[in-house]
């Protein structure tokens, strides 16, 4: 039932005819936005990637893409970029990968970016795993680390099997090299709302009638829980015993700040949705405090919430693996403890004032 | 009748995957192999397909001979056929020269089969991480790309409309999409089934389809394996692991252990970061 095959771009990893690579430079910074409100890895990125074009000597770009979005150039500038491409049209108003993309590929194409770096958002992967086939060229996902080296070369450091190891991976042959990285690892810089330069806007070359899908509607989840920029997480395992356990977690984490986080056992059960599972399966997430009340420590679950900066445990086994990994702990009942935590936080005055 | 393809991966089972602390290298060997977590939710939600409007299931996976394994649990579940992409000259693929194959076997897939309507991938592998094979092969195959899938709204065979729920870091988008289209599954979108009897049955006499590098008629082989790969690793090893120093943290009683946390957790710079204030 399917329709008469249609011919398809030509999508290849030589590049046609001899190319230039000495042509290719300058960082490009893809600027992801919803509704005209920037993702802060955005910023996050053009900061890192401010100090890798210092070190190339080579202009640091950003695309600003969307509907109504012209406001973002001056924060691009502001928080680092020295040129801006800036592609506002009604056909961009919704994030779709062929239009998306599409304008992306005209930027790489014309202006010749030796690097491109997109945030490691759901959309930010959706968008760069596109480009790289287009181009051809090597991409990496999920950075936590880059740099650029004497050969011009990206260094794009990320972490490989469930984080047992860490990569440099490179991509030496073919430009630009391109990098996702994730949220939260890379500082932006202080807005500074004196810089300005250069604007190129850019035309989208397509056509609605190209674009085979269409954004219905956009739900924003219901408590706006965002595990991987939350910086308090409480999380419950097994040993919170129920749905109504999770409440006690929850007020935890309201009275601290924060968001509830949860393995994926008790996922699976239905005591608490998909959006809150920690781990493998679920998000990565470095907060500044991470609670774990009734987990056990799996690996699984362990390298997603390693890196935080501080780890609490909570459970009544004293053997349990997850107090090794912990900065503090408590052997105890989690509905003795978490009670107690809850009255202290209080008296504390811990709640987020900003 | 609709045609889908299920893209899969078998992975090393994460729990058993250790380093070897002489050659600070990984050790593959011994770990059980299993079938991509992710995929295997692409996979149920094709045979829901299947259930409901009737559809032709083909399970497809690149890997070494012995992944023969995991297309065999697939059948187990209600694959139609199933086929192995094995040859030495794949190897070392990274996921632009992976995604080239695969787009390669669903075209070849379609040609034996009829046109391949869906494509099922999970949204990652659990050894790779990348996320990034699923846009590949949409774009080798120009399908629609809807990523990050948490659910199956509607199915429209006769407009060949389907409407998914993308899930996003702030929400859900609900997205409708014109087949031919690439969909990679989340964990949420559904459970997999277990294996039928007779699809266990069926498992162990089926023998998967294999085709190497000589059974593609035009595979550009400058776009396979190593050579294809663009991506090289300049340096890997194992990051060091800061040694934690745990605190426990005893008390007479829960309350006086409560304190306590809080005291140390107001000594260190936490506070200042999160803005929590001491009362008096
Ligand atoms: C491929 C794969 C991927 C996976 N991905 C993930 C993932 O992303 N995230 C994840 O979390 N898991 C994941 N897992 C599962 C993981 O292996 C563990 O099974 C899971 O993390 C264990 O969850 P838990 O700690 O809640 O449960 P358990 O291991 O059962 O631990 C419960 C703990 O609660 C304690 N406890 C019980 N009652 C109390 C009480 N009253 N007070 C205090 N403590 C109490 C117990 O002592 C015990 O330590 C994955 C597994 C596989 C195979």
């Amino acid at each position: 039932m399917a329709e008469e095959k249609k011919s398809r771009p030509a999508v290849g990893l030589q590049p046609e005819g001899d190319v230039d690579w000495s042509q290719y430079r300058g960082i490009l910074v893809v600027v992801e936005q919803r509704d005209g409100v920037a993702k802060k890895v955005s910023w996050q990125l053009l900061g890192e990637a401010r100090r890798m074009a210092d070190k190339l000597q080579a202009p640091l770009m950003a695309l600003v893409l969307g509907h109504q979005v012209g406001h973002l150039v001056k924060e691009a500038f502001a928080y680092g970029a020295d040129q801006v491409f800036l592609s506002d049209a009604p056909i961009l108003q919704d994030y779709r990968t062929r239009s998306y993309s599409r304008v992306c590929l005209q930027v790489i194409r014309e202006y010749k970016p030796e690097i491109v770096l997109i945030g490691a958002t759901y959309t930010g992967r959706d968008l760069a795993g596109a480009i790289a086939t287009h181009v051809p060229t090597g991409l990496t996902a999920d950075c936590t680390q880059l740099d650029v080296d004497e050969n011009r070369l990206l260094n794009a450091t990320r972490p490989a099997f469930s984080e047992k190891m860490v990569a440099t991976i490179l991509c030496k042959q073919f430009k630009p090299q391109m990098a996702t990285a994730r949220p939260g690892v890379f500082a932006a810089l202080p807005r500074d709302d004196a810089r300005s330069g250069q604007v190129i806007e850019i035309p989208p070359q397509i056509e609605e009638s190209e674009i085979g899908t269409r954004v219905l509607e956009f739900i924003q989840e219901r408590q706006g829980i965002n595990l991987e920029d939350a910086e308090v997480i409480v999380a419950g395992g097994r040993g919170v015993g129920s749905p109504e356990g999770f409440r006690l977690l929850q007020e935890l984490a309201d009275v601290l700040g924060g968001v509830v986080g949860a393995t994926r056992p008790v996922v699976e059960a239905g005591w608490i949705g998909h959006e809150h599972q920690v781990g493998q399966t679920g998000s990565t997430v470095r907060p500044k405090l991470y609670i774990a009340a009734g987990i056990s420590g799996a690996v699984q679950h362990v390298v997603g919430m390693q890196h935080s900066d501080y780890i609490v445990a909570i459970n009544k086994d004293p053997e349990a693996p997850i107090f090794s990994g912990a900065h503090y702990g408590i052997v105890g009942d989690l509905f003795e403890v978490i009670p107690a935590l809850i009255t202290a936080a209080k008296a504390r005055k811990t709640t987020h004032v900003s | 009748m609709l045609h889908i393809a299920v893209c899969i991966k078998q992975v090393p089972d994460s729990r058993e995957m250790r380093i070897d602390p002489k050659t600070n290298t990984l050790i593959r060997q011994g770990a059980p192999a299993i079938v991509n977590y992710f995929d295997l939710r692409g996979l149920e939600a094709a045979l829901q397909l299947k259930d409901e409007f009737g559809a032709r299931v083909t399970v497809l996976t690149m890997g070494p001979p012995s992944a023969d394994k995991a297309i065999k649990e697939c059948i187990a579940m209600g694959a139609d056929e199933g086929i192995l992409v094995s040859d030495r000259g794949f190897a070392g693929a990274d996921t632009l020269a992976t995604s080239y194959v695969v787009g390669q076997t669903i075209d070849k897939a379609g040609e034996v089969w009829g046109p391949v309507d869906l494509v099922f991938c999970g949204k990652q592998t659990i050894d790779g991480d990348t996320g990034q094979v699923g846009p590949g092969v949409a774009c080798r195959l120009d399908y629609e790309q809807l990523t990050y899938v948490e659910k199956v709204e509607s199915f429209d065979p006769n407009t060949r409309e389907i409407v998914v729920h993308r899930h996003l870091e702030d929400g859900v988008e609900r997205v409708q999409a014109k087949l031919p289209a690439l969909i990679t599954a989340l964990a949420e979108m559904n459970k997999p089934r277990r294996a039928s009897l007779p699809g266990v049955l069926r498992a162990a006499r089926y023998q998967p389809i294999v085709w190497t590098t000589n059974d593609f008629t035009d595979l550009d082989r400058s776009k396979i394996g190593l050579r294809g790969s663009p991506t090289v690793v300049g340096r890997s090893w194992v990051p060091e692991q800061k040694p934690v120093n745990t605190k426990i943290l005893t008390g007479d009683t829960v309350n006086q252990v409560a304190e306590d946390l809080f005291t140390a957790l107001f000594a260190t710079e936490l506070p200042g970061k999160l803005g929590w204030v001491q009362e008096g």
